[in-house]
């Protein structure tokens, strides 16, 4: 692309209205301005000491309706920008329920990023066009912020919290992938890429990653290796609660209160067993923290997540 | 018109020295008469030569900046070292430049002498606050010299408590110490206004500096607490290890930033409240008219400074706060920009019908309008949210607030000391070299920071020292521009310290200007006035109410005319 | 009759810029309240950090906040407000001119706040050897109980920061008035109980914030 550039590509559903109201603010800012200016100018010189210029006291009329006035249609004009703001802001809220799912984690000074088929990358983000995707991220250290500027979106991401945006590309091609909150040394090297392709493309793309089983099989692998299954096995000597059918049930805890079982729950429950443990079991579950890292926990949350509740009772 | 206070010295200007019997002559003491001073006049010296050599420690820090920014790759600097410079530039130019630098120079002076008091309410403790931000300010540079701070003037955590390796805690103590001083000062200047003000001398007749100047106060007496504590928090977990802001451990580092903002918001308030002020006294001046509506300026000041101690969450609207929090703080700051644009307008509208010169005084507020225009209009922007999520974070933010805070703010300072130098120091300055600054600042401001806006739309991240290769052009052109903008900086240093030895001597009011600081001698006398004044006339009563000002020469114009030939005084002009 | 010449002798309390005393005291009065709220946003903000910590895991802090020692915070209760009381009527024998009495009470209450600061001496050598203190040996399991104790730390810390400032202005006016050094109708008795009573009153929310409805 040569030449100065002016104005970032538009390469997401988010473009045009986010540009659409940005140049509108930009059109109606340069007549303000403009007006500001004339009237400056032009008072400056009609009114300069001693010019031929008609003086006299000014009139009621401009006193009390002009100040009336200018208030009410700047907070008309303000008014209505807000509204059309908070209309946009509220139609990029919530991602479509088929968004496709891919998790980001964000470190000094490098993006990890794993597609739900176990797939990961790094710094480069591949996703397919037209298709809305979700992206579920968390630091691992400090405060990070994911921005595509091409696609309008950025999101700061925090550590010991999922965090979500989406997206759905119109374009195929690199967009740039910044860092845009401080992160430390090398803030300015956390520099990466979104590469859309056509689905098919994409599709061939997947295909041809070295991917090592999809994500709930990598977890499946994990739950064994790591022990938990040696606890959480119906049947087994240790009363640990039983997991099939667990995600997306409200359980009830130790204080009383009753909890959503999700990612972050099974997140807590890996790493701070002892935070909110749930009701009628003894707190004997061990903490793992240190032992699994952020992909590891995203893997036994699929593999937990794909555990379809057993027939007969319970 | 005039009301019966020390007699205006309309007359040639004395030939004995300058400062004679003022608050400036010596009394024998030497350096202590100046650093253990009770006078407001001569703290108000103190803070000024203060904030001047942090606004060059600071602007030395730009220089830096600007300069690696010149090349995409940034060979000049590290990482390391950037990130080291661009905190020590925003710690030092928030806040031992921007807060203190019109309430604690114009501040101290003029709020005595524009109501017509002998000196402010507690004169030790406004001495105390000198001190306070000296030695804060001492900390910040003890933080710099044994190797800097890299978090960002806005010390995040959990990268500021966690993993930086740098002075952080010497660095917010430094910031907390200011603080109290700030603290201090607010708490000085609303008893001042409200115990202090000399008869006649009513709400409604105060300047509307000394309005902004209150108004500020109370923002610095209610937001600064707040600051103080949160930095303590991250003090504490630097030196302690006490986890209030760890996401890992149970606290939340949201927290932080929700009462870090608290405050940080309603301090820009702090910033630009007293420069709208100043370039209220001065358009009035220059255009020899009532101010319009000044009423409303009044309720605008302060709907200013309520209002803008609700809008803090703007800055986090892609934090992870909730979409119900972005809406309600997206509305307010909406809102606050209302009686922002009300005072454009009401400037505007003062030239009207006027008798307008164009002094740098003039310019530099006129200026200040323009300037200000542009950088709140931008902050509309910032307040859509879906805008704001494409530039929060990038250049556009650092554009905006250079605009108001550097466009508006330090213009006005400017415009305030051309205006007020003959008061302060009995000298006139050059004009023809004061004008040139003036728009020489304008240009170099606007080349500067106008290509930023378009860097931070295009997405280049703010706080990066490298960046993709086709921005290099608007970069070069910013960079370039802050080559002009120094020099313009540089310039009424010159001319101004120049003057103090060898400027024409000024008479007590020689803009021929309303309000009570011109009512007495220039320099004025240790107790501000001979006989405390008694306040007939309204505000800014330049022509009568329902007339219109009257063309008429000013002694400086006499005093100019004599500088530059001998030919004889007087006769029409104007 | 020796109030009488004590009375005489002390100097004028008449500062600049002031020409009348009682405009001095309202003056006087009016920063000290100015002062008084800036330090109510100042402990505010600390207690809505709190308490937002609080509602981020209530189970965590009750648990925390039980092996907070009662007794230790009771009795500095009973003993602060005590001292209010004695600043309280020092102030007032000031203004009935009885320097003597005044002079008494003010190192009565400097007595109490230093009370105070030894009882909480020994509560924090108790809670250390508790192993109470955020970090690596932390006593307590649970996460969010390190938040509870940093706050505990944090918010006595900078009470008893202002509880000492309190003792020393304190002490200052004992002497002052004691050596006849300072006029009994001075602004600055009054100022300082202010002060004094603003100190109580944080320590009246914290005690029962801390050590009372953490406790769940």
């Amino acid at each position: 692309m040569n030449g100065i550039p002016l104005l970032p590509q538009s390469a997401s559903t988010f473009a045009p209205p986010t540009d659409a109201l940005y140049f509108t603010l930009v059109a109606v800012s340069g007549v303000i301005a403009f007006l500001v200016f004339a009237l400056i100018v032009i008072f400056s010189v009609r009114y300069r000491r001693g010019s031929p210029a008609p003086r006299g006291a000014l009139p009621p009329f401009i006193q009390h309706e002009f100040e009336i006035g200018w208030t009410i249609a700047t907070l008309f004009a303000f008014l209505m920008f807000f509204w059309w703001a908070g209309a946009n802001q509220i139609y990029q809220l919530l991602p479509p329920s088929n968004a496709m799912e891919i998790h980001v984690v964000a470190k000094q000074w490098m993006w990890k990023i794993q597609h739900s088929n176990g797939v990961r990358e790094i710094n480069v983000l591949h996703a397919p066009v037209d298709e809305p995707i979700r992206l579920d991220m968390t630091s691992q250290d400090v405060i990070h912020s994911f921005a595509v500027p091409a696609f309008r979106i950025k999101q700061d991401i925090l550590p010991g919290r999922y965090v979500e945006s989406w997206f759905r590309a119109t374009k195929s091609g690199s967009f740039r992938l910044y860092c845009t909150q401080f992160c430390g040394t090398a803030h300015s090297s956390m520099v990466g890429s979104v590469v859309i392709m056509s689905k098919p493309d994409f599709a061939a793309w997947l295909a041809g990653q070295r991917a090592a089983g999809d994500l709930a099989g990598q977890g499946r692998t994990l739950f064994a290796s790591l022990g938990c299954a040696g606890c959480h096995t119906p049947g087994g000597p240790i009363h640990a609660p039983d997991l099939a059918g667990l995600f997306g049930r409200k359980v009830p805890l130790a204080d009383g209160t009753f909890r959503l079982v999700d990612d972050a729950y099974i997140r807590d429950c890996i790493l701070h067993p002892h935070s909110n443990p749930p009701a009628g079991f003894d707190p004997i579950m061990p903490s793992f923290k240190g032992e699994v890292d952020d992909g590891q926990i995203l893997a036994l949350t699929a593999y937990i997540r794909s555990l379809a509740p057993r027939t007969g009772a319970r | 018109m005039t009301d019966a206070a020390a007699p205006i010295d309309h007359a040639e200007p004395r030939s004995r020295s300058v400062i004679a019997g003022s608050y400036l002559d010596s009394e024998g003491g030497g350096l202590s008469e100046w650093l253990l001073t009770t006078d407001h006049k001569r703290i108000a010296l103190l803070y000024a030569v203060m904030i001047t050599a942090f606004f060059f420690i600071g602007g030395a820090a730009a220089t830096l900046m600007r300069l690696e920014l010149v090349s995409p790759a940034g060979h000049f600097l590290t990482d390391d070292e950037y990130n080291r410079v661009f905190t020590l530039h925003g710690i030092i130019m928030v806040w031992f430049f921007l807060v203190p630098l019109i309430p604690a120079t114009f501040g101290n002076f003029f709020l005595p002498l524009m109501i017509g008091a002998p000196d402010v309410a507690f004169p030790k403790l406004n001495l105390m606050s000198w001190y306070l931000t000296l030695i804060g300010g001492l900390c910040v540079l003890a933080a710099l010299l044994m190797g800097g701070v890299d978090t960002g003037w806005t010390f995040y955590p959990p990268y500021s408590t966690a993993f930086s390796n740098s002075n952080v805690a010497l660095a917010v103590l430094g910031v907390i110490i200011a603080g109290f001083g700030t603290i201090a000062t607010g708490v000085n200047f609303v008893a001042t206004t409200h115990t202090l003000r000399a008869p006649g001398m009513t709400w409604f007749r105060l300047p509307l500096f000394v309005w902004t100047v209150y108004a500020t106060s109370l923002v610095m007496i209610l937001a600064t607490p707040v600051l103080a504590i949160t930095l303590m928090l991250v003090a504490a977990d630097r030196l302690f290890g006490l986890p209030v802001f760890d996401g890992f451990r149970g606290g939340d580092p949201l927290l932080f930033q929700h009462l870090f903002w608290f405050y940080s918001h309603p301090a820009v308030y702090i910033m630009i409240l007293p420069a709208m002020g100043v370039v209220t006294e001065i358009i009035t001046c220059f255009a020899r008219r009532r101010v319009f509506g000044y009423a409303m300026m009044v309720y605008a000041v302060l709907a200013i400074a309520i209002i803008g101690f609700a809008v803090w969450g703007h800055h986090m609207f892609v934090s992870g706060q909730s979409v119900f929090a972005n809406l309600v703080f997206s509305f307010l700051s909406f809102i606050v920009a209302v009686p922002s644009a009300i005072k454009v307008f009401n400037w505007t509208a003062t030239l009207y019908r006027g008798q307008i010169t164009f002094e740098a005084p003039m310019l530099y507020a006129l200026g200040f309008v323009g300037l200000f225009t542009i950088g709140g209009l931008t902050g509309l922007f910032l307040a859509s949210v879906p805008i704001d999520i494409q530039v929060t974070g990038t250049y556009f933010v650092v554009a905006h607030f250079h605009y108001v805070m550097v466009g508006g703010a330090v213009s006005a300072y400017f415009a305030g000391l051309h205006f007020w130098w003959p008061k302060i120091t009995g000298r006139l300055y050059s004009e023809a070299w004061a004008r040139f600054a003036a728009v020489l600042m304008f240009f170099g401001f606007n080349f500067t920071f106008f290509p930023q806006f378009i860097l931070g739309y295009l997405g280049m991240p703010r706080r990066y020292h490298t960046y993709p290769a086709e921005f290099q052009p608007w970069n070069v052109m910013s960079s370039t521009g802050a080559v002009v903008l120094a020099a313009a900086y540089a310039l009424p240093l010159f001319y101004l310290v120049w003057s103090c030895f060898y400027g024409k001597i000024s008479p007590a009011d020689p803009w021929h200007a309303k309000g009570l600081e011109w009512r007495t001698s220039s320099p004025p006398p240790k107790r501000n006035f001979l006989r405390t004044p008694v306040v007939t006339e309204e505000p800014y009563d330049y022509h009568d109410p329902g007339a219109a000002p009257q063309a008429e020469a000013r002694p400086v114009d006499a005093a100019r005319l004599a500088a530059v030939a001998p030919r004889p005084i007087g006769g029409a002009h104007g | 009759m020796a109030e009488a010449a004590l009375a005489s002798r002390t100097p004028n309390a008449l500062r600049e810029p002031w020409s009348q005393l009682s405009r001095q005291r309202e003056a006087a009065t009016l920063g000290m309240w100015l002062f008084l709220m800036s330090e109510m946003l100042f402990f505010g903000a600390l207690f809505m950090a709190f308490s937002f910590s609080r509602a981020l895991d209530p189970a965590a802090f009750a648990e925390a906040a039980r092996h907070a020692e009662i007794a230790y915070g009771a009795a500095n209760t009973a003993v602060l407000v005590t001292s209010s009381l004695t600043i309280t009527i020092a102030v007032r024998a000031a203004d009935a001119a009885r320097g003597k009495l005044a002079a008494r009470l003010l190192a009565a209450t400097a007595t109490l706040g230093v009370a105070f600061l030894v009882i909480k001496g020994f509560e924090y050598r108790d809670d250390l050897r508790h192993h109470l203190f955020p970090g690596h040996d932390f006593a307590l399991g649970r996460n969010a109980t390190q938040i509870f104790w940093a706050f505990y730390w944090a918010m006595t810390g900078v009470h008893a920061i202002h509880l000492t400032v309190g003792v020393v202005l304190v002490l200052r006016l004992f002497w002052l008035v004691r050596r006849g050094r300072m006029s009994l109708a001075s602004p600055q008795l009054e100022v300082t109980s202010l002060y004094w009573h603003l100190v109580d009153a944080f320590w009246i929310v914290l005690f029962p914030t801390l050590y009372v409805a953490a406790r769940g």
